[in-house]
């Protein structure tokens, strides 16, 4: 399209007096490139204010109350002055469950108090920034440089950021890869590939554990010229942070398994939706897409997350990717069908796509002799808190959550409790401890795998200001869209206040557990459908409430 | 959707593409658009064949239409019209929808022949999605149509010159009708100044404000030897009027019926009382038949409805009950058991044809009347705003926050020229008169190019710089094109 | 016409309520339950908007399914068995009322909102009593709106947007229980995009966005339904043809909406229609 003054063009030529492109159909199409053009002001400026948001909408073009929409939904964006320099530091379940609680007093005797500008600096409290293995994180936003996440970091190293002192990430060379995988699922041709697929039966490591080759086939067998492959990289779950890791082991295996997915589904364009305070994982992904140049055979786009744990529900990710609210969608329609701009969309996680490369290689069958019936394959998990050794742990399923306790070195301390899938999860029972952690197995003991999280608690933490977390989590991150999950995650935070200063009552926990199946029955979305979870395990098994 | 509009209105901006045309120049783009449709092998050579005439001559007379002469009169690129010859042309199916901007003008009826032949040559008329689509402006402009509020014609269009048609409602009324056709309102104007009109009755308009040439209008009513007003309110031309006669406000104070654009016949009805003595357009004219001395007896709008009916073929289907069961019914409807008709023009795609085929009309572009020059060197076209209407009269009374009647749109390129800036008084001068009026600065206006709306005759009164001239074939006037200079008032 | 047999293939066999019946391929839940006479509550849902999925209070349980249904954007298939009053969706809708009684003011919602609630036997103050947070936003003569009333239905952004006026001057902003309507940085309406089509206003259950001059008349205490007539008539605006309900009370016009299921208008207007009536109100002075 022609630049011109009627888009945002500063100089008016007299073509421009008698022509103009554009319209409602160009409006459609580049709407997309609302939460880009968010987070480049964002990024530049430190805050979106009334003039750039109007110059944005002029630009795409979109009603500026629908941009505004968009840039208040995002914890990432800005919508009123803040100083250059903003820090957002992790002080989470897992931080807190590991004890690095220093960080936060430091910053506070050192910088000041949060949320309160100090020079052309300001420290946040943050949700869990996915860094849990590295220690401490912080991510920090500064006007007119690139965003950078350190972990582990000193409130020394934070201050010194908020006072300008230049810093850069270091990121490890990328270094080319062979695509084997996606070479050998060329020669197999497509079906073949999802045949292999389906034969592993591997199932999606999101969190819903759908079976990949079922999703497969099914966007292969959509009718429709223009589909897509989507990479859910938006890792968001507290104590979870396997995806990162991946990336930022291997950023080619992740382009491998896209690859050779938009092939054998037939798909169009790739996105990689990566969250926005993965800044490590976004440059590898970037400079090995780079190298990678045409090898991939499909064009493959990053999008950044700008901080709404919503968007890692499938539509909602959509919706994000298509320059609207992350809100989720209404199923059905399936992704498979209509998904990404309406067209049939393959969306699978990190972890899901990088094994597909071995899949394709070794074959189906050899996956799924790794494993269980139902779980086939390795299943990695992200073992945080209280434990020597924090990491990202692979094994075979099968194991259970104290095995991969021990894999971290032990806990350290007394254990008080085990939270297992994150803060969508739920508090382990001592007899749960000891389930394998396979979907079956799972599904039979009452215990959601999720993520693959586990974070350990040992005596030292304060439970009731845990699950006090926890309940505000969900109450800051409910999209807002349905009633159920809108007011329930609220109610339910100020039950669970009630509830940490000793005052619950009867008529509090019937309601509490009244909001929490409303919330589980009727949510539009996967969000609501867990927010109740951990704090109803944490009544259970008496981490809260009258024993405590 | 393509726009083509001297303004970049908020239609245009919708538009995928916004073709700003000089004022004036609808017929060269038309006719360049039918000769690059025609150049490029993409006219609807069956439609043409079977159901149009004169192809030929019209072909030839736009032969001189290249697409570099239409840019050159229109202003718009070359390529743009191109496209939008092409992507009518190709369309499965294509409407071309107009208002004001085609007809406010002294060529007004060529304006839309041109037009006409567009659909002609490609087929785009009398099939579903396809069509010619003009947007009426009141709510019942095309019901006065089928009424006979027109100079030449009885109620369902039937000719007022077809002695047949005239006996059949002479039999129904008890009266002869004149056997020739009426003035239309400009003409009317014209007979006032020339004699030929002395006594005049009017009912629902308001000339004093509405004529192009204000003041020569106002001259001409105050010159009349009696002047009746039937109207909701005491219009500017009421106050100048003999006799007023208060009315009832049509569409919330008595029963009836109106049609829309889309030629829906729908009900209204009362829903209030008029005040003080203002009464129901039927009643007002059945006294006033009775003070003349006939013995017309009160009757109800569904009477007079059924009477319609049985005296206009298209409308003798829709009884008031169905009316209202169908939420309306679009002419024509010939009996009760018809649904209406969604569509016109469908005969043009029937085998054998019923009627003589649609004609093609070589239409020649003029220039507008009132030419730019040295003095005159801008242009100023006038319109409607979306909260406003037509005088203000109606829509004066409820305050709109968006409300913007009383100002002149400039860019702010002509504002940078002209030296003025937002909210400046300006004096804006034509060959007709001046008046004084506060600039607005506006997207969507070009250097050379003005705009002010109609409906604050009482503040600004723009029809006291538009011309007169009309179109012979209409009789609207050329509101949308005059020649104005701008000056900038300076405070000693 | 549509064959009422199984042999139609636009047709598919469900049971409802323990009963089969047959229903459109691309039909709802809802849909189907309208037409059978199964009564369900709604809150988000119009019939001239796409659904929007906010309030669920018109879920049902459908059999294999974890979770309940919204029926309002479900549509039937093959052999769905749909069950639209348990136990488990009594309670479930009593206690989305309960929710929405405890964070907003319903004194103005519809009738049907307030029979449901009183089907339910909803206590209002169950998870605390709503509390006034809000002032009332009065920037211009022709609207109010008191946020402290809206459900986040979404219906006045729709109606804003793309299903009916295409102007976008408002949209949801914010996230979670402090999402707002809002216009871009919350500037008043005379400096947004709004065009005062109130058709916002036209489809808000709750009174949340009023006419001034309703909102007015109810300050005064003179707003008085009993003592209301509507008319349908057409507006005089333009060519459009759009239906007008009159609202009359003491032979004034005090608001003007228009019938959902007119195909000319599908319950909008614009603001000529909606509005534009001052002319022939007493006080315009043409009795004089």
């Amino acid at each position: 399209m022609p630049e011109s003054t009627w888009s945002g063009a500063t100089a008016r030529t007299s073509a421009d007096d008698h022509v103009a492109y554009g319209g409602f159909h160009a409006a459609i199409a580049q709407r997309r490139l609302l939460l880009p053009a968010l987070h480049a002001v964002q990024d530049s400026v430190g805050w979106v204010s009334h003039g750039a948001l109007n110059y944005i909408s002029e630009r795409i073009p979109v009603a500026p109350a629908e941009a505004y929409g968009v840039a208040t939904f995002y914890d990432l964006i800005a919508t009123e002055p803040l100083p250059r320099r903003v820090a957002r530091v992790c002080d989470d379940i897992a931080c807190v469950a590991a004890g690095r609680t220093k960080l936060i007093t430091d910053l506070e005797a050192e910088i000041g108090p949060e949320n309160t500008p100090n020079g052309e600096g300001m420290w946040v409290r943050s949700p869990c920034l996915g860094h849990c293995e590295k220690g401490s994180a912080a991510f920090i936003q500064r006007a007119g440089e690139q965003a950078i996440t350190i972990a582990p970091v000193t409130a020394n190293q934070i201050a010194a950021i908020l006072d300008g002192e230049p810093t850069t990430m270091a990121t490890p060379p990328v270094v080319a890869s062979s695509f084997a995988g996606l070479a050998r699922a060329r020669a197999m041709g497509a079906e073949a590939v999802r045949e292999e697929v389906v034969k592993s039966r591997i199932r999606g490591r999101g969190g819903a554990a759908f079976p990949a080759g079922i999703k497969w086939n099914g966007v292969a067998d959509a009718s429709g010229d223009t589909k897509y492959v989507v990479c859910n990289a938006d890792e968001s779950e507290p104590g979870t942070f396997k995806d990162r890791w991946l990336i930022e082991q291997d950023p080619f295996a992740l382009i491998e398994g896209i690859a050779i997915a938009a092939y054998a589904v037939g798909a169009t364009k790739a996105y990689i939706y990566i969250r926005g305070e993965y800044r490590e994982a976004e440059i590898l992904l970037t400079s090995a897409l780079e190298v990678a140049g045409d090898a991939p055979g499909i064009e493959i786009e990053i999008r950044r997350g700008a901080g709404a744990y919503i968007c890692g529900e499938e539509t909602a990710l959509f919706n994000s990717i298509e320059g609207f609210r992350g809100q989720p969608r209404q199923k059905p329609p399936f992704p498979t069908t209509s998904g990404l701009f309406g067209a049939p969309t393959l969306i699978n996680n990190v972890e899901t796509l990088v094994a597909i490369p071995g899949i394709v290689s070794d074959g189906g069958d050899a996956f799924a002799r790794l494993g269980t019936e139902e779980s086939t394959g390795l299943k990695l998990f992200c073992v945080s808190g209280a434990v020597t050794d924090p990491g990202v742990y692979q094994v075979e399923f099968g194991a259970t959550t104290r095995e991969l306790i021990d894999l971290a070195g032990g806990a350290q301390g007394e254990v008080r409790a085990v939270l297992s899938g994150g803060a969508a999860g739920s508090f382990l029972t001592e007899d749960q401890i000891d389930v394998p952690l396979t979907f079956e197995d799972g599904r039979d003991a009452d215990i959601s795998l999720g993520s693959g999280a586990i974070i350990v608690f040992n005596t030292e933490a304060d439970m009731t200001a845990i699950t006090y977390r926890i309940a505000e989590f969900f109450a800051h991150e409910s999209c807002g869209l349905c009633v159920p999950c809108r007011v329930g995650t609220s109610l339910q935070l100020d039950i669970v206040g009630r509830i940490c200063e000793g005052a619950d009552t009867d008529a509090d926990l019937y309601d509490l557990d009244n909001i929490g199946w409303v919330m589980r029955d009727a949510s539009i979305c996967g969000l609501g459908h867990t927010a109740a979870n951990a704090v109803e395990s944490a009544l259970r098994i008496g981490l809260i409430g009258g024993k405590t | 959707m393509y726009t083509v509009d001297p303004r970049r209105t908020e239609s245009a901006e919708w538009a995928d593409t916004w073709l700003g045309i000089d004022v004036g120049s609808d017929i060269a783009l038309s006719n360049t658009v039918a000769r690059e449709i025609i150049a490029a092998g993409l006219v609807n050579t069956e439609f043409i064949e079977h159901s149009t005439s004169g192809f030929e001559a019209y072909a030839e007379s736009v032969q001189s239409w290249t697409l570099e002469r239409g840019e050159e009169v229109t202003g718009v690129p070359a390529e743009a019209i191109r496209d939008l010859a092409r992507d009518y042309a190709k369309a499965e199916t294509a409407q071309l929808c107009w208002t004001l901007g085609i007809t406010e003008h002294a060529n007004a009826t060529d304006n839309v022949l041109s037009l006409i032949n567009l659909a002609l040559l490609t087929g785009h008329v009398g099939r579903w999605g396809s069509g010619l689509v003009p947007i009426r402006g009141q709510n019942n402009v095309q019901g006065g149509g089928d009424m006979g509020s027109l100079p030449n014609k009885l109620p369902g269009f039937q000719n007022v010159t077809d002695p047949d048609a005239r006996a059949k409602f002479e039999a129904v009324w008890g009266a002869e009708i004149p056997p020739e056709a009426g003035w239309h309102v400009s003409e009317m104007i014209d007979e006032m100044e020339q004699g030929g009109l002395t006594a005049l009755y009017v009912i629902g308009e308001n000339p004093a404000q509405s004529e192009a040439d204000v003041s020569r209008a106002i001259r001409l009513l105050e010159g009349l030897d009696h002047l009746v007003v039937q109207d909701i309110f005491l219009t500017k031309t009421a106050q100048i009027a003999d006799v007023v006669f208060p009315a009832a406000a049509g569409w919330a104070e008595t029963d009836g019926t109106v049609t829309s654009s889309e030629r829906r016949v729908q009900r209204v009805r009362k829903a209030l009382d008029p005040p003080g003595n203002a009464k129901d357009d039927i009643e007002i004219l059945t006294l006033l038949a009775n003070s003349l001395g006939h013995d017309w007896e009160q009757r109800d709008a569904e009477t007079i409805w059924d009477e319609l009916r049985s005296l206009s073929p298209m409308h003798a289907g829709m009884s008031y009950q169905r009316l209202e069961a169908l939420d309306g019914i679009q002419w024509p409807c010939p009996d009760e058991d018809h649904p209406g008709t969604q569509f016109l023009h469908g005969w043009l795609w029937e085998d054998p044809m019923p009627r003589e085929p649609a004609a093609f009309s070589a239409v020649e572009w003029v220039p507008p009347v009132d030419p730019l020059d040295q003095d005159f060197p801008i242009r100023l076209t006038t319109g409607r705003r979306l909260d406003s209407y037509n005088t203000g009269v109606q829509s004066g009374g409820y305050r709109s926050p968006i409300r913007a009647d009383a100002v002149l749109d400039m860019s702010h390129e002509q504002a940078a020229d002209l030296d003025v800036s937002q909210g400046e008084v300006v004096k804006v001068v034509s060959r007709r008169g001046s008046i004084d009026v506060q600039v607005r600065l506006a997207e969507g206006l070009r250097h050379g190019l003005v705009f002010m709306p109609v409906h604050a005759p009482d503040v600004v009164d723009v029809n006291q710089l538009t011309i007169d001239a009309w179109d012979p074939k209409s009789g609207t006037a050329e509101f949308k094109a005059t020649a104005i200079r701008i000056d900038k008032i300076t405070r000693d | 016409m549509i064959e009422t047999t199984l042999a139609d293939p636009r047709l598919v066999e469900i049971t409802l309520n323990g009963e089969t019946a047959l229903a459109h391929a691309d039909a709802t839940i809802l849909d189907v339950c309208r037409a059978q006479d199964v009564d369900i509550p709604t809150m988000c849902f119009l019939e001239t908007l796409t659904p929007f999925n906010s309030c669920r209070l018109c879920v049902v349980e459908v059999a294999g399914s974890r979770t309940l249904i919204p029926s309002c954007s479900r549509t039937v298939e093959v052999g769905m068995e749909i069950t639209t009053e348990s136990e488990r969706v009594a309670n479930t809708r009593r206690i989305l009322y309960e929710m929405y009684a405890s964070t907003v003011d319903l004194s103005l919602s519809d009738d049907d909102t307030r029979r449901w609630m009183a089907k339910y036997e909803v206590k209002p103050g169950r998870f605390g009593e709503y509390e006034s947070h809000r002032k009332v936003k009065i920037q211009d003569d022709l609207y109010i709106r008191d946020y402290d009333k809206c459900v986040m239905c979404y219906r006045c952004v729709a109606a804003c947007g793309t299903e009916a006026q295409n102007t976008f001057a408002i949209d949801v902003a914010g996230r979670g229980l402090s999402s707002t309507i809002s216009t871009e940085f919350d500037v008043v309406l005379p400096d947004s995009a709004c065009v005062y089509c109130g058709n916002c206003i036209g489809v808000c259950p709750t009174g949340a966005l009023m006419f001034k001059s309703e909102y007015d008349m109810r300050e005064a205490g003179s707003w008085d339904e009993s003592r209301q007539t509507v008319t349908t008539t057409i507006c005089s605006f333009c060519g459009v043809g759009c239906s007008l309900d009159l609202h009359v009370q003491d032979n004034r016009i005090v608001k003007v909406s228009s019938p959902l299921d007119h195909d000319v208008t599908d319950g909008h207007l614009c603001i000529k229609g909606r509005f534009g009536y001052a002319h022939i109100q007493e006080e315009a002075g043409r009795s004089t």
